[in-house]
Parts: structure tokens; sequence; C-alpha cells
């Protein structure tokens, strides 16, 4: 893709003017486009900026404003909830990301190449309605699938062993259930993202693998999925930081199942759990520091090895 | 760092590494310098009274549910300058008083004078919130008269009680007794048993002779009450200012888990709860027996499994073969609180006082009251009693009388373990006895995690 579009790169001066005169422009039409930011950058500052100084100022300090360093860290990370929070929300963000890597990029590339125009845009539709639902009514859409006396799908439930609720969310099916829930809420949105995706790729381009006798998965693997790849990685990053903070699915199903989940389950429910039952908004705080971390890393580990940010033709 | 020699590209990368190491050994030290964990309160020292009028307003919250009684109280009493507040009276959890009450207590004005408020409540309210606050409940034994203290049923009040003042009065209890479905008793020819060990014989003769009966249900989020507290199992008992005692390895609680799985292997108890999902439907009419509290004939026999009336009836606490006295457990129930910021203490005491104990108000109320006296009101009101098949005053006063109170009251909930511990290992498959020990180191952390001393022998 980078060769194709900055094929005329080092070429000749004029090329080199063309260039300089486009960057001036550019930078004319900057100061408007300062203006149209402004907006956003207020708000920005505001709810985003902001809170998070704050969470930073609240982290390092007690509940009498005096500074303890890394102190409400320590305290966090050696409560008992911390570590299996943690280690809840990473065997279910491992799952989350593979099914939903895999499966959205696979029914993408089949919608776009395998099947007729028509009939995939009404599986696109159909796809992407679920998503349309608001975080807690898919939860509830979920608590009747999944109890077996209510559920569509009751004997599919039994054949498989439960036959009450309470078994069906043991703890050691949770993660799964969370995945099932967030897949169906959210990848028809990136499966049209991935399909979009895949259209910019010009037909030449199949068109000349196909005249090399690339088959259809072949082009698949070794053309449409490289061209996609930042699409990827964005996805990949956007479900990172969504999944790091799940806390609506656990919590509804924690109420609904009369507290047979641990309150606790997601380090999002710890730190309002820590903030709004103990009233320990530092130690809080100190959690959704670590959650930004985690989040700023992961995101830092995809930019850069997918070259995410790397503008064409620099 | 004060390179400013040019370094060899290796020697500046040691160097910023280095500097990254002092920094962070900085914070750490620096960690030293304050406690990173919360404040906790010295115990209240003497209550002393803001200064008094007695024409001022007092303003009172309550839940829905006690909404009418205030507004009762109101109409009988247009004097008094009231400003009534609903709110959702702490229930399910709810830290709603506790954090207004923070902040209060942070701009030093706004506080309510009397509040409806759910036991645990009392745990931070008989306690101020930092050093400068003060606590937020006023002592009421100082308020009101000894004897009034003294009529409320033995044990209701305990959860009231700390340092040796009493911080709230109580507006109901949920005395665990053992209710019973009379008609199919009768129709099996089962006599109703007093000790837990005719109980669980009994359970052994019903899987028997009638499979798919149920003599209780352990899967409820406060089934330990019903069950664990009436074994006087020590797994919440408060042995001082901030000391714990959770030994779940006690005969008193071993001798209960094993009659429990005993008869869950006979599947005459279930694993799942008389409130889940779908109980009511599949089970609503097998139960023949359940140990659970004084609200269980109206709200779980009446309300939810729509059994008719005249069939269901109650009886004693079970007692345990060679123990004279009985215990019980404790299911629920609201307390009252004045605020020991109130301008107009008289008037807060006094509707507080109106709305526990008085027959006016206490004789027609929704659940159990545990001022004895108005419960004695209570029982003879037949709206309150016309829909069991016997008369239940007599296991209602004394299972009343029988709570055990060495269950305390603790800063964390008792329901918690048990809910996300013990009930899905009891889902799958684990046994009670087996999950004694995994249910104690929940609660060893949890009483750990808000300040206790935590002990297990």
């Amino acid at each position: 893709m980078t060769e194709l579009k900055s094929g005329g790169r080092d070429t000749s001066l004029a090329a080199t003017k063309s260039v300089r005169r486009r960057d001036s422009s550019r930078r004319r039409a900057g100061l408007a486009g300062y203006a149209f930011v402004s907006g956003y950058v207020v708000f920005l500052a505001a709810f985003g900026i902001f809170p998070t100084l704050y969470a930073f100022y609240l982290a390092l300090t007690n509940d009498h404003g005096q500074f303890v360093g890394l102190g409400q860290f320590a305290k966090v990370i050696q409560d008992f909830r911390f570590a299996p929070a943690f280690a809840n929300i990473l065997i279910y963000l491992v799952m989350w990301l593979v099914v939903l890597v895999v499966l959205t990029v696979v029914v993408a590339v089949i919608l776009r190449s395998r099947i007729k125009p028509g009939l995939s845009a009404v599986f696109r539709f159909l796809f992407y309605i679920p998503g349309a639902l608001a975080g807690v009514a898919s939860v509830l859409v979920w608590l009747f699938m999944l109890a077996p006396g209510l559920s569509p799908v009751g004997g599919l439930l039994n054949a498989m062993g439960f036959t009450q609720f309470a078994q069906v969310i043991a703890p050691g099916n949770l993660p799964v259930i969370f995945v099932l829930i967030a897949f169906w809420t959210g990848a028809g949105g990136w499966i049209v993202v991935m399909y979009g995706a895949l259209n910019n790729i010009p037909d030449e381009i199949l068109e000349a693998a196909r005249m090399d006798g690339a088959g259809p998965w072949k082009s698949a693997w070794h053309i449409q999925i490289p061209m996609i790849r930042k699409w990827i990685a964005y996805m990949t990053i956007l479900a990172f930081a969504a999944g790091t903070q799940l806390f609506v699915e656990p919590q509804r199903l924690q109420s609904a199942s009369l507290g047979r989940l641990d309150p606790t389950w997601s380090p999002n429910q710890l730190a309002y759990v820590l903030a709004f039952q103990f009233g320990d908004f530092n130690g809080a705080a100190a959690v959704s520091i670590f959650l930004l971390l985690i989040g700023l890393v992961g995101a830092g580990i995809l930019v850069t090895r997918s070259g995410l940010f790397k503008v064409d033709g620099e | 760092m004060k390179s400013s020699s040019p370094l060899a590209p290796r020697r500046r990368k040691t160097a910023r590494a280095a500097m990254v190491v002092i920094a962070m050994s900085a914070l750490v030290a620096l960690a030293g310098c304050a406690s990173a964990t919360q404040s906790t309160s010295a115990a209240s020292g003497t209550f002393k009274p803001v200064t008094q009028d007695n024409s001022s307003t007092i303003t009172v919250w309550a839940d829905s549910t006690r909404l009418p009684a205030v507004q009762a109280y109101q109409k009988a009493n247009p004097s008094v300058k009231m400003n009534i507040v609903t709110y959702d009276g702490s229930a399910d959890g709810s830290t709603y008083l506790q954090t207004k009450v923070r902040l209060f207590d942070q701009t030093g004005k706004g506080w309510p004078d009397v509040v409806f408020a759910s036991p645990t409540d009392v745990t931070w309210a008989s306690q101020p919130t930092s050093p400068s606050a003060q606590a937020f409940a006023a002592p009421v034994d100082t308020l009101v008269s000894k004897s009034t203290i003294d009529n409320f049923a033995t044990g209701s009040l305990s959860a009231c009680q700390y340092n040796g003042h009493t911080y709230c009065l109580r507006n109901d209890i949920a005395q665990v007794v053992l209710w019973y479905n009379k008609t199919l008793m009768d129709q099996f020819g089962y006599t109703v048993p007093t000790t837990w060990e005719q109980y669980e014989a009994l359970g052994a003769k019903v899987a028997q002779e009638h499979p798919g009966y149920l003599l209780g249900a352990v899967g409820d989020t406060n089934s330990q009450e019903s069950y664990f507290w009436s074994s006087q199992c020590p797994a919440f008992s408060l042995t001082g200012t901030n000391k714990l005692r959770t030994a779940l390895s006690d005969p008193n609680c071993t001798r209960m888990a094993t009659l429990l799985d005993t008869m869950i292997a006979n599947k005459t108890i279930s694993t799942q709860g008389f409130f889940s999902a779908d109980f009511a439907k599949t089970s609503g009419d097998k139960v023949l027996m359940a140990n659970g509290p004084s609200w269980y004939g109206q709200y779980l026999f009446n309300s939810a499994f729509k059994t008719p009336a005249g069939q269901i009836a109650a009886a004693n606490p079970l007692t345990w073969d060679g123990e004279s006295k009985a215990a019980t457990g404790n299911v629920g129930g609201g307390v009252w609180m004045v605020s020991s910021h109130s301008k107009n203490l008289k008037a807060a005491t006094a509707v507080t006082e109106w709305l526990t104990t008085s027959d006016a108000n206490q004789g027609s109320a929704p659940t159990y009251p545990a001022y004895a006296p108005a419960a004695k009101t209570w029982l003879a009101n037949p709206a309150n009693t016309s829909y069991f098949a016997d008369d239940v005053s007599g296991p209602f006063q004394t299972a009343a009388n029988e709570i055990w109170t060495g269950w305390s009251n603790t800063k964390f909930s008792d329901a918690t373990a048990w809910s996300s511990v013990v009930l899905p290992g009891l889902t799958a498959g684990k046994t009670l006895t087996s999950l004694l020990p995994e249910w104690q180191a929940a609660i060893v952390d949890e009483g750990k995690a808000v300040g206790y001393t935590v002990t297990t022998k």
C-alpha cells in the first residue's frame, strides 16, 4: 500500500515544490482547524484530562490530603480483591480479543468476497442490530437467554447440563458469558467497519492476485487482511480499552443472580466498591490509574507494532 | 542529575535508568511519610448536644414503606414542624445515607434529625467519621427512659449497642421460626419436629415416602442467617472494639453444615433459593417446611408461593438435643436513629419513640415490631395473622426473645461471602462442610479490609 501511493516521492524538484506548496496551504488551513477542534479540546480538558489528573492527585494522597507517594498503589495491590479482579479481566480480555479479531475479520472477508452484495447487505444489517441495544438492555436479554427455565434455547442449555440459572453463571463460565454478551452487542458494528475497510482495497489488486493464481483464501490471507491491518489494530485498541472497563455486565448479573457473583469481579467494580461502599476514593483512584496504565501500554504496543499512526508518504 | 558533559549513548542510557531508579525509590521512600490506609476514628467521646430550640423544624428521612407512618405522626401532631424526606432507606446494601452523612460532616450542616436505616448503618453512625466529627447517631439511651429500652425484645437492640450505649431504636425484627404447611403435614401424618435431630430424621422419612417435597432451602442470600445463626455458629462475632472472631470450624458451625449436607444429599433441602427466579413456579407447592424469618408467612408463602390461606403455620425455633435454651436467627429488620446534631432532640426523640413503640403505628406495621408491647398488639390485629392455619403468636413471641446475640452486626455484609463463595460451590456440587474453610477465608479477608483484627480460633 505504502509503495503504491508514494510512488513519486523522490523524483524531481517540481514534485518537491508541489509538496511544499501543499504543506504551506495546509498550515494556513490550520487556524480554522484549531477553531474547529477547540470545542472538543475544551470538553476533553474538562471531562477527560482534568478527571485523570484529579485521579492522579487522589491516588497519590490519603483522605487527609497528605502525600503518600505510591502508598495507595501498594495498598490496593495488597487488597485481597485486587489480584482476582485483574486475573478475571485478563482471561476475559484474551478470550474477547481473539474471538473478536478472528471472527469479525473472517465474517467481513466472507461478506465482501464470497456472498452476493444484496445478501451481504442484509447480513450486515442483521449483525448490526444487537449493537443498537444499550448496555443494560442487552444484559437483560442475556439474563433471559441464560435462564434455562425461560430461555428460547433452554433445551440447548439443558443438553449442556444446565438446569438452573445458578449453574449457568458458575464462576468458571463467567468470562465466556461476558464474551458472548460483548460479541453479540459489539461485533456487528466492527463487521461493518471491516467490510468498509475491505471495500477500500482497489479491485485491480485483487484482480492481479487472481491473475497470479491466488484463490479466495490465499488472497484473503496475503492481500486483504494485510491491507486492513491498521483497521484491525484500531479495533483491537478500542476493544481492549472497552474490555478493561467491563462493569455493567458483571454488575447487572450480580444483582440479577441475587449476589452469586463476586461484587468485585472486574477491576472497575473493585474501584466502584472501594469508592462508594468503603468511601475509599483514594484507593479507587489508584485502581483506575492501574487500568489507565494497562490501557496505555496495550495501545502503545499496538500503535507502534502496527504503524497505525504512520501517515502514508512520510 | 548534573550530567551536562557529553556522555556516550550507552552511558547516557545508564544514567537515565539510574535516574528513574532514584526517582522511584524516592517515591517509595516518600510513601512512608503518611499512611495510605483510611483513617479510623477513635471511640466516641461523651455526647454533647448542640444548643436546643424546641420549636425548630425536624427533618425525617424514611423509606417508602415507612413514609405513611411518618405522615400519620405529622397528621396526629400538626404542631410539630416536620420536613419529611423519602430515600432508599439503605435497602439492598445502599450506602446513600453513609455518603450523605460523610458530606454533611464535611460541610458541618445538613444532617437529618431522624432517619430510618439498616442495622449495618449503625456500625458507622455510632462512630465519628473523622477525628474532628461527632458520631452521627445520638445515644438514644440518654434520651428515652430505661423502661422503654428494656421493653424491646431481648437481643433486638444488640445491633444498636456500642461501648455501653444504644444508638438506635429497632423498628422491626425478623426472628427465625419453623414454618410448615399444616395441611400437608396432617395429610402425610407427620408431627412437627422440635429439635434439629428430629428435623433431620423427618428429612430422611420425607425423602423415602414423599420424594420431591422440601423441608427447606439454603440458596438464598440470607439462608446463612436462618440456619447458621440459629445454630449459634460464631461466624461474625465481635469480641471487642474492632475485634472479629470468625471460627467456622467450631462445632456449632460444623453440626449445622453436616445436618444440611445430609438433607441436601437426600434432596429434602434445596440448594436453590426460595426467592430465586423460577423456584415459586417449579417447587413453590412442594415446600413442606421452611426454617426462616417471621416475614416468610406473608412475603414468601402468601405473596410468592400463593399458598391458599389456612394452610401455613409456625412452630417454635428448633433446639439441639442436650441444649436447654433454644437460640434462633434474625433475617433483616430496620432501625431508627436520632441525629446527634439535632437542634430539637425533644421532637426528634418523640417521633422516633412513637414510630418504634406506639401501638397506633406498630400495631398495623408491615413487619413484626421489635417493641414487645407493640408486638402483642400487632399479633392481636387479625389483618396480620388471619392468613395462617394456627395462632402464630406463641412461636413469634418465643422466637423474638431467643435471637442469639453472638451473630454481630459487622461493618460488612454477612451475605457477600455466603452468596458469592458458598452458594456457587453448593451449586457446583460441593458439600457445605467442605466449603466452610473457603467461607471463613472470605469473611477473614472482608473483615481485615474494613479494619477488624480477625481471629479464627
